[in-house]
């Protein structure tokens, strides 16, 4: 039996280059793009409210905001965790080579992360001198602090912020779109890897990022009713509907495109394509299509019967998650599926992640559970994140006196 | 005496003595710090090594490493203007020894396993009826001399049973190319392209996110696991500024690595290119490399 050296050395078949047998990058990498997909789609949804007025979304569109908002925090995390250098890696933004997609990442990422912030405290100001008003001991100080000194809340006031929010999110917009778009760039501009190099990889990028991100929000959102012992909104979630619906359907087309384009060139080094789509990542890609396929029928149905209450929302909730798990498997054999497959055509290797140590699926859950924390403990902090619900006392964990 | 010597030897005439000798004995340094390392290489075996493979006897110790990087060697009188390296391999004349990537892994205290290499030297070979070259190289465990935990290499027998209509070695390394990839991927600048031909990495700036690892077409570059940084190689950039052949070139037993200053017109270099026809590697991607390949088959990518 071959025993590897270093345990993370991909056994391989057929003819590879030597140093292709350490796989680069990891599932690690997998997560990056797909915490980023989240972050946009739940911003898109956001900003149909916010941006477009659309009044179905109002119950959760500044939920979605806040979603946003704590994955973004962790969408740069997995990127550290890879790097062979991690205290470098200010490098790339104290000194950009600009030639370099992976340059504009720091600066693309702390506006985004600047810009969520802002819009976030301007949607919330409102609610946060109430709270600041409201409560006492610790957590009025607290409030207090993120009034950052604006406790004026005259009509004149809140519209200003209304207005700023607005704009705000009309920025972010084309903000979530590159954000996710240069991810999918990132990938499609590599030139060596036949599976990656395609002018539609941003666009595939953005699209199921749109897709997962909504997923994301119906999963968050029936959960947190369900627990909360509230009733979902119907009309928020006839608009999910409506978004994933769409989502699935523009994603499966160009992804669909995308591999007959690939097939009907049969470039050189096709059959090495038909070879890992058999082969390694043959169980991803049942994932991802099932997963798109499944989400895809359920929404169809519901899109011609129009279902309510609780059919609406169970059906919904498995199609949010079966596009979510779609889109998680999309990314794992994009990233890892692309480096599966040798430059030189003719091989193709077996990646097999590691379960512990730094770059391994442990870091990977708590990276991806970590978003999650943040945001039960964000909404603690802003209850008013569901727009319309009385506040009660029971949410007042952060109060020292209910500690005390 | 090359050609490449002689001009050495002119620009040395226009040091003080002492310079001279100086760069003489830095020289010989190189050389011996070579035979050293191959004595070692003959004892093989080791300590063992917190990554696998083999321990000090064959890496450069972290200390001289440091050293080397705190105090660089003073290079008189290299104007990296004045040259232009190039690389050639005569595919012919290649036996497939392996004593090239053996001593660049001494040379350039390279990971000392099958799966990182700065050079490596693949085999070719048609059987009877079949169209498809069936490929090998060594980081195949089959190619690796067992009891020697990866330092040493030798192409087993595997076809001695077969007929083989055609078999070739095509040995290959970074080719240093004119307009690369992995540069144009760096996010920070720390792998950069000379005025004299190679392609540099700054082991102190790199940030080890392998983005050039991906770039590149030709499967030159790796992570080393020490550093957490990019790896590959860069013709020994420390011995062609001293006058001296990179180690593969210098080992290379038939004379299938050629390497020499395309600004000279009589360097071996200038004359393997005017006198072969000499092809690249997978032209199509437009990195214009700078290592020249005669004798190649369409099979090698």
């Amino acid at each position: 039996m071959e025993q590897d050296v270093f345990h993370h050395v991909a056994p391989f078949t057929g003819f590879t280059f030597p140093n292709e047998t350490e796989v680069p990058w990891s599932e690690l990498i997998v997560i990056y793009p797909y915490i980023t997909g989240l972050v946009a789609g739940a911003f898109v949804v956001s900003s149909l409210h916010h941006v477009f007025g659309m009044e179905r979304f109002a119950p959760i569109s500044k939920f979605a905001l806040l979603t946003s908002l704590c994955f973004m925090f962790f969408a740069p995390t997995p990127l550290l965790f890879h790097l062979g250098q991690p205290t470098r890696a200010l490098n790339a933004v104290l000194t950009p080579h600009w030639t370099s997609a992976m340059a504009a990442f720091g600066y693309v990422a702390a506006f985004y992360i600047f810009l969520l912030l802002l819009e976030t405290w301007f949607s919330f100001r409102a609610d946060i001198v109430a709270l600041s008003k409201s409560r006492t001991g610790i957590m009025q100080q607290v409030y207090k602090v993120l009034t950052l000194g604006s406790d004026d809340v005259s009509q004149r006031a809140l519209d200003t912020d209304h207005t700023i929010a607005r704009r705000l999110a009309m920025i972010g917009i084309p903000g979530a779109c590159g954000l996710h778009g240069y991810v999918g760039f990132l990938f499609g501009s590599l030139k060596t890897r036949e599976w990656w190099s395609s002018d539609l990889m941003p666009i595939i990028f953005l699209l199921s990022a749109i897709g997962s991100g909504v997923g994301l929000l119906i999963v968050i959102y029936v959960i947190t009713s369900w627990w909360r012992k509230k009733p979902t909104d119907q009309g928020a979630m006839q608009g999910l509907l409506y978004v994933l619906w769409s989502g699935v359907v523009i994603v499966m087309v160009i992804e669909a495109l995308e591999m007959v384009q690939m097939i009907y060139k049969a470039r050189e080094g096709v059959e090495g394509v038909f070879a890992l789509i058999e082969g390694p990542i043959h169980v991803g890609m049942a994932i991802q299509w099932g997963g798109s396929l499944l989400a895809l029928v359920i929404t169809s149905i519901m899109m011609l019967s129009t279902p309510k209450g609780k059919t609406l929302v169970f059906w919904l909730f498995v199609s949010g998650l079966s596009m979510m798990i779609g889109v998680l498997a999309m990314r794992w054999n994009v990233v890892i599926g692309g480096q599966q497959l040798s430059k030189t055509m003719e091989g193709l290797l077996t990646f097999h992640p590691e379960v512990w140590g730094r770059e391994s699926l442990v870091t990977v859950s708590a990276l991806f559970t970590a978003p999650f924390v943040v945001l039960y403990l964000a909404q603690k902090l802003l209850p008013t994140v569901w727009e319309g619900e009385a506040l009660e006392p029971e949410d007042r964990v952060f109060d020292i006196h209910k500690a005390i | 005496m090359t050609t490449q010597d002689t001009k050495i030897e002119k620009e040395a005439g226009d040091l003080s003595r002492r310079d001279f000798l100086g760069l003489l004995g830095k020289g010989a340094a190189c050389a011996g710090a070579l035979v050293g390392a191959g004595s070692a290489l003959a004892s093989a075996g080791g300590g063992a090594h917190p990554l696998g493979g083999v321990g000090p006897a064959f890496q450069q110790e972290d200390e001289q490493y440091a050293e080397a990087r705190k105090n660089p060697p003073k290079i008189p009188n290299y104007n990296w203007t004045e040259h232009k390296w190039a690389f050639g391999v005569d595919t012919n004349r290649c036996i497939g020894c392996l004593r090239c990537v053996e001593a660049c892994k001494m040379e350039n205290s390279v990971q000392m396993d099958r799966n990182h290499t700065r050079t490596w030297v693949e085999r070719y070979t048609y059987l009877e009826g079949s169209d498809n070259a069936l490929v090998d190289s060594i980081h195949d465990i089959k190619n690796v001399v067992p009891g020697t935990k990866e330092t040493r290499f030798k192409f087993d027998n595997r076809y001695k049973d077969a007929k083989v209509t055609k078999s070739f070695f095509v040995p290959k390394l970074c080719n240093q190319c004119e307009k690369p990839s992995c540069v144009q991927v760096c996010p920070t600048g720390a792998t950069y392209k000379t005025p004299d031909g190679p392609v540099l990495i700054d082991t102190k700036y790199c940030i080890g996110c392998q983005y050039c690892v991906q770039a590149c077409p030709y499967g030159a570059r790796s992570l080393n696991l020490v550093r957490g940084t990019a790896e590959k190689c860069n013709w020994c950039y420390h011995r062609i500024t001293k006058g001296l052949n990179p180690a593969c070139v210098e080992v290379c037993p038939t004379g299938t690595r050629i390497f020499g200053d395309r600004m000279d017109p009589e360097s071996p270099i200038s004359q393997f290119i005017r006198n072969n026809r000499v092809n690249t590697l997978q032209p199509a991607m437009g990195n214009h490399p700078n290592v020249f390949y005669a004798g190649i088959d369409k099979e090698v990518f």
